[in-house]
């Protein structure tokens, strides 16, 4: 078994390999084929394992394949090497599954688009590169998967190069990546340089687990810390995010694929799998749940005043992998990736369902020209509000699971009500902001041109297929992590239990941080009131749900023209948030001018004028003085110049030699 | 030499030059022979030095496939050759470029194209001469050897500015050159005050004992010289302009194999010959490698010129090769050499691809181009691959290289390597700015929109850049594991030399030390 688990990431880089070098004369469907085969070959696999890893007692579910030395240089040795276990084996099925859906998917939506095989051949190369990152048995093996995936993320957004905005787009995902991997970079500096001088040379999982004790607290510190910044690039939160909702220049399905389901979770995935080192540093832990909270909150406040379909989505998204990394960093891992799941599933079929509607709308995004699908694209408009209820957090489905495991999480291990609070507003806000999506683009009338609304048509079934799919997972989704208090038992923990330990402790104290400290926070009292107390903030955030649902309703349904009364009331803010707070021409301002102002400094003053200025001045009186000499010589000096030059040498070479030694 | 064994690299040496005697002869109206005679050469050369690469014994310390005669020998002057681990990875590229380099020019040279090809094999000779000696006059001569048919070809089948170019190359590398040469006697002279033998060889150079204060002396002209070739920050300008002049072979080849002389020269010579003034020296060389880093990336990211852009990016990527180098543990040496070959491939490649657009639109202004994906879909293909490659993906050999020096920097001055590390965020600005400018967008120049596609001999030469890039980014063990045992080898010299160095009291005679090593022998 363990023998064959590279296949799972081989398979779509076959696809890849078929596609990129020998489906020049492939016709679409052979490669449209061989695209979609390959992923879900690996889905196969996937299943296979997991299917066996039921049956086997929990300890055992660990499979481990070394298939060559990479990078080895003296004591320094990394290999490539996989390793399934209980939680790369649920990453590979969400990556494959989902993925095979969307390639499936993709088949209908790129149709028509010159570029069909090249499309595929990157979707290939993507698939390939999420598994590598997620099957890999060490950092260095995840982090070609981490850079793959990123570099797929640069072609796939820029895949209409034609269109700058879209190369401009996938430029600044690229760099802003590249920025967090300069933190990622060195945080593995920091630690194979310490572990080294420890006479332990390796960057694989198992190995360093097995050694963490050695790492002092200070020390996980500041490696968290680092790869905490390779994170905050991988899965746009603070102050990295700005490039994803750029990232949405591409195409829809990429959208989904890549800026939704799998590539912009890795950083989720990579501190759970790293979740030994976090359990050592609980400055950091909380410093991922503020930053995950800040992230969430400010991310859905922007979703709330976007017109463009697709932008709110990415802002959504943004704001959705707050709440994972506020998952992770109270520690409760599980939960973290109990919400990335679901979250595949529902955003996933968010942004495929965007693609439909875009489909039928003529390419159009703008919901204010948008209302009234309902009737129209039936199927899109029942898969979408299942999907909107599920992140919603409406009871019952699946997104209620995994984001009140999360809130609760933030409460009980930070022992903090306004963590619960802030994510608790968020969640309102998030139901009112996909409502208010879903309301103007599917109900009242439709306030689109005659031209677009003539064309209105359902998607073809294999658009739609992969939509219902994803809706029925969005619904039951949640089945596998129903808490306790409900009378679950929280499957997805309990499978995730020989990665992450048995209830990892409450590390996370937010202790020194009084502002957040409440009366709640009196550690002891907490835990005798907790199943009450569970109950009742669960309650609460339904209710602030339903708030949500209740007020877009309100706005877009029953009374549309208090948003226009809203937007003049409150016309300052209302600036502020729907350009984004001008965060990007803020980095624009200080750090793209500055970088180019420094630039032409080197260039011009530095380069061209200092130091050419010094080797021409100095080749200048070398001449000068060689015009002078030139007087006294006559007829050819170039022959017998050179002999005298090199005998001139070879004296003073000696006589120097004499002197000073 | 001993009689059994052939002397391959004496082979390798003069096969080149042997070829270039042969083409004299030639008729010049004959140009197709001349440029299949001149392939056909060099593809015995690469097929030759083939076996070296399998033939080397990777466990054994001592140099290999030596070949030593006396030649001098009231002077101490032999002729000695031998290449280790290191020698040998570049070797090979060499071999492996000159091919590139002959089957690039097939098109692009068509003028003088005997004179251009003579040039290139004498150069090949020269190059192969000076990674293969160990003999300090015959490495001068094959070093200076070098210097001629560069300045040729940048001279005689360079753009515009050429003569400036050419001049500037000369003048700033005979600069250097003509300092290493006296310190080169002077050390020659002082070894044989000390222990009353006349020689150049060397590894018996290597058993020297220098005062420190002298080694400062006799390190400062050898550095300076290989400095200059690397090109290190400041003493870089001349590259720019030798670039953006030279046709593209010679850019090839001048970034692919004669920068690395320099570094090769601080490997082979300045450092094992000068122990304690190059250990003291590594704050100065990392500070400078560090500036060479960034101030390369951020100059490199204002160039409106492609060749420019990519010349001082090699001043970027040298001086990682440097920073490596200095940082004296194994991680950053072996880093710093599969640097130094991967520069070789992706520098490399990079110009060849400028080249190859140079060849159809005449110019190289970032300006003029834009929308090329559209037309040259394949060309695309492998712009991107070596840009990536240069910006030192994983899975390309770059990232190889770039880790472990970083590596190896941060574990001897974690300074240095935040500082360094930041070239990898750099990196990506101004190639991935460069790539989009060029290939992405609408074509808005009119002669851009009939772009011919790359043709089966571009392909071909690509497609073998791009087989290494893949090949040693994906499985670096093949060429590690023949660097191994040289580079431990190197590092436990040079730092035991240096250890005996400071052990010895500070105001010890002269005479003492020559003691000290007596006993040591």
């Amino acid at each position: 078994m363990a023998d064959l688990i590279w296949l799972i990431p081989a398979f779509p880089a076959i696809g890849f390999l078929i596609n990129s070098l020998l489906g020049i004369r492939f016709p679409k469907a052979l490669t449209a084929w061989v695209a979609c085969l390959s992923v879900i070959a690996s889905f196969a696999v996937s299943a296979a394992i997991f299917v066996k890893f039921l049956g086997m007692p929990a300890e055992g579910r660990l499979l481990e394949k070394t298939v060559f030395d990479w990078i080895v240089s003296g004591d320094f040795n990394t290999s490539i090497g996989f390793r399934i276990d209980a939680l790369s084996i649920i990453m590979c099925l969400i990556v494959s599954g989902v993925g095979s859906l969307i390639h499936i998917y993709s088949v209908g939506y790129m149709h028509g688009d010159p570029g069909f095989r090249r499309f595929f051949c990157y979707l290939n190369l993507f698939v390939f590169m999420m598994l590598t990152l997620v099957t890999a048995d060490n950092v260095l093996l995840m982090f070609v998967g981490w850079e793959g995936v990123g570099l797929c993320s640069y072609l796939l957004i820029g895949f209409w190069y034609e269109k700058d905005s879209a190369s401009d787009a996938g430029k600044k995902a690229f760099i802003v990546n590249r920025i967090g991997d300069f933190g990622f970079l060195l945080g593995v500096f920091t630690l194979v340089g310490f572990l080294g001088t420890q006479g332990i040379w390796t960057l694989k999982f198992s190995e360093l687990q097995a050694n963490v004790h050695l790492i002092g607290p200070s020390l996980a510190t500041v490696i968290t810390l680092l790869f905490f910044v390779g994170a905050t690039g991988k899965s746009a939160q603070i102050p990295l995010y700005v490039w994803l909702p750029d990232a949405m220049e591409g195409p829809t399905p990429v959208s989904s694929l890549i800026h939704a389901a799998t590539m912009v979770t890795a950083g989720v995935y990579m501190i759970a799998r790293l979740n030994f080192l976090y359990v050592l540093a609980p400055t950091t832990l909380l410093i991922v749940t503020v930053v995950g909270l800040l992230t969430a909150f400010f991310a859905a406040t922007i979703g709330c005043a976007q017109y463009d379909i697709k932008r709110v989505l990415a802002y959504s998204t943004v704001s959705q992998l707050g709440y994972m990394f506020v998952g992770v960093g109270a520690g409760a891992y599980a939960a973290g990736i109990f919400h990335l799941m679901t979250h595949a599933f529902f955003k996933g079929l968010l942004f495929l369902a965007a693609g439909s509607v875009m489909h039928a709308m003529s390419g159009e995004l703008d919901m204010r020209k948008m209302g009234g699908l309902r009737k129209k694209i039936p199927i899109t408009y029942w898969t979408t509000f299942i999907a909107c209820l599920a992140i919603a957090g409406v009871p019952g489905l699946s997104g209620f699971f995994s984001k009140d495991e999360i809130l609760w999480m933030a409460f009980s291990r930070h022992h903090s009500f306004w963590f619960w609070f802030i994510g608790a507003a968020t969640a309102g806000m998030t139901a009112f902001y996909m409502f208010r999506m879903f309301f103007n683009t599917f109900h009242g009338e439709c306030r689109a041109s005659e031209e677009v609304k003539h064309h209105i048509h359902e998607s073809p079934k294999v658009m739609t297929i992969p939509l219902m799919i994803l809706a029925v997972l969005s619904i039951i989704g949640g089945y596998v992590g129903v808490p306790h208090l409900l009378g679950g038992s929280n499957h997805i923990e309990k499978w995730l239990e020989p990665v992450f330990g048995h209830h990892a402790p409450a590390t996370a104290h937010a202790g020194g941080f009084s502002f957040v400290n409440t009366a709640f926070a009196s550690s002891g009292e907490a835990a005798g009131i907790e199943a009450g107390m569970e109950m009742k903030l669960m309650i609460g955030a339904i209710i602030i749900g339903l708030l949500g649902i209740f007020i877009a309703w309100l706005f877009y349904v029953k009374n549309p023209n208090l948003p226009k009364k809203f937007v003049e009331k409150f016309h300052g803010l209302f600036t502020l948030v729907h350009n984004k707070y001008f965060i990007d021409e803020l980095y624009g301002a200080v750090f793209v001018k500055n970088l180019f102002r420094l630039g032409a400094l080197c260039k011009e003053f530095f380069d061209e004028t200092i130091i050419d200025g010094i080797i021409n001045g100095v080749a200048a009186a070398m001449g000068g003085i060689g015009s002078l000499m030139r007087r006294v010589q006559s007829g050819f000096v170039q022959g017998y110049a050179f002999a005298i030059i090199l005998g001139a040498i070879i004296v003073i070479g000696y006589l120097v030699s004499r002197m000073i030694l | 030499m001993t009689v059994m064994s052939i002397p391959i690299l004496s082979f390798l040496i003069y096969f080149p030059l042997l070829g270039a005697i042969l083409l004299l002869f030639v008729n010049r109206k004959n140009s197709q022979f001349i440029k299949v005679f001149t392939l056909v050469f060099s593809l015995v050369e690469l097929a030759v030095s083939i076996p070296l690469f399998f033939k080397f014994d990777e466990t054994a310390k001592t140099m290999q496939f030596v070949e030593k005669a006396q030649w001098f020998p009231e002077w101490g002057i032999s002729y000695f050759i031998g290449i280790d681990g290191i020698s040998l990875l570049l070797v090979l590229l060499t071999t492996f470029l000159t091919v590139i380099c002959v089957l690039c020019s097939w098109k692009a040279i068509e003028d003088r194209i005997k004179e251009y090809y003579i040039t290139f094999l004498i150069l090949e000779t020269a190059m192969i001469g000076t990674l293969c000696a160990l003999d300090l006059v015959l490495f001068y001569i094959f070093w200076e050897l070098m210097l001629i048919p560069m300045y040729l070809l940048i001279g005689i089948w360079g753009g515009p500015r050429r003569i400036y170019a050419a001049i500037k190359f000369f003048l700033f590398t005979m600069a250097g050159s003509v300092l290493m040469f006296i310190a080169i006697l002077a050390l020659y002279f002082y070894y044989y005050k000390t222990t009353g033998v006349y020689t150049f060889n060397v590894l018996e150079l290597y058993q020297a004992s220098i005062p420190v204060v002298k080694q400062y002396w006799f390190f400062g002209a050898f550095a300076l010289s290989f400095a200059i070739k690397v090109p290190m920050f400041p003493v870089h300008t001349w590259l720019p302009d030798a670039h953006t002049e030279a046709p593209t072979a010679g850019s090839v080849i001048l970034a692919g194999v004669l920068l690395k002389m320099g570094t090769y020269g601080f490997l082979r010579f300045a450092v094992p010959l000068f122990p304690a003034a190059a250990f003291d020296a590594i704050p100065l060389m990392s500070i400078l490698a560090v500036i060479g880093i960034i101030y390369g990336a951020i100059v490199s990211m204002m160039q409106p010129d492609l060749k420019r852009l990519i010349a001082f990016s090699s001043v970027s990527h040298l001086g990682y090769v440097m920073l490596g180098l200095f940082a004296f543990n194994i991680q950053g040496v072996q880093g710093g050499i599969y640097q130094m070959l991967n520069h070789g491939i992706s520098t490399g490649g990079l110009f060849l691809i400028v080249g190859m657009i140079y060849e159809r639109r005449h110019t190289r202004m970032i300006a003029d181009f834009g929308g090329l994906a559209k037309v040259m879909p394949v060309f695309a293909t492998f712009f991107m691959i070596i840009t990536l490659s240069s910006i030192a993906l994983p899975g390309t050999n770059g990232f190889v290289g770039e880790f472990l020096i970083l590596l190896g920097a941060f574990k001897s001055n974690a300074v240095y390597g935040v500082l360094a590390t930041t070239g990898v965020i750099l990196g990506a600005v101004y190639m991935l700015w460069m790539f989009q400018r060029v290939m992405f967008g609408v074509i808005t120049k009119e002669e851009n929109r009939n772009l011919k596609d790359l043709g089966k001999r571009e392909i071909l030469i690509l497609s073998s850049m791009v087989f290494f890039i893949i090949l040693m980014g994906v499985y670096p063990k093949m060429f590690f594991k023949k660097m191994d045992v040289s580079v431990a080898e190197y590092l436990s010299f040079v730092k035991a030399k240096n250890a005996q160095y400071r052990t010895l009291p500070q105001g010890a005679t002269e005479a003492a030390k020559v003691n000290d090593l007596s006993n040591t022998k």
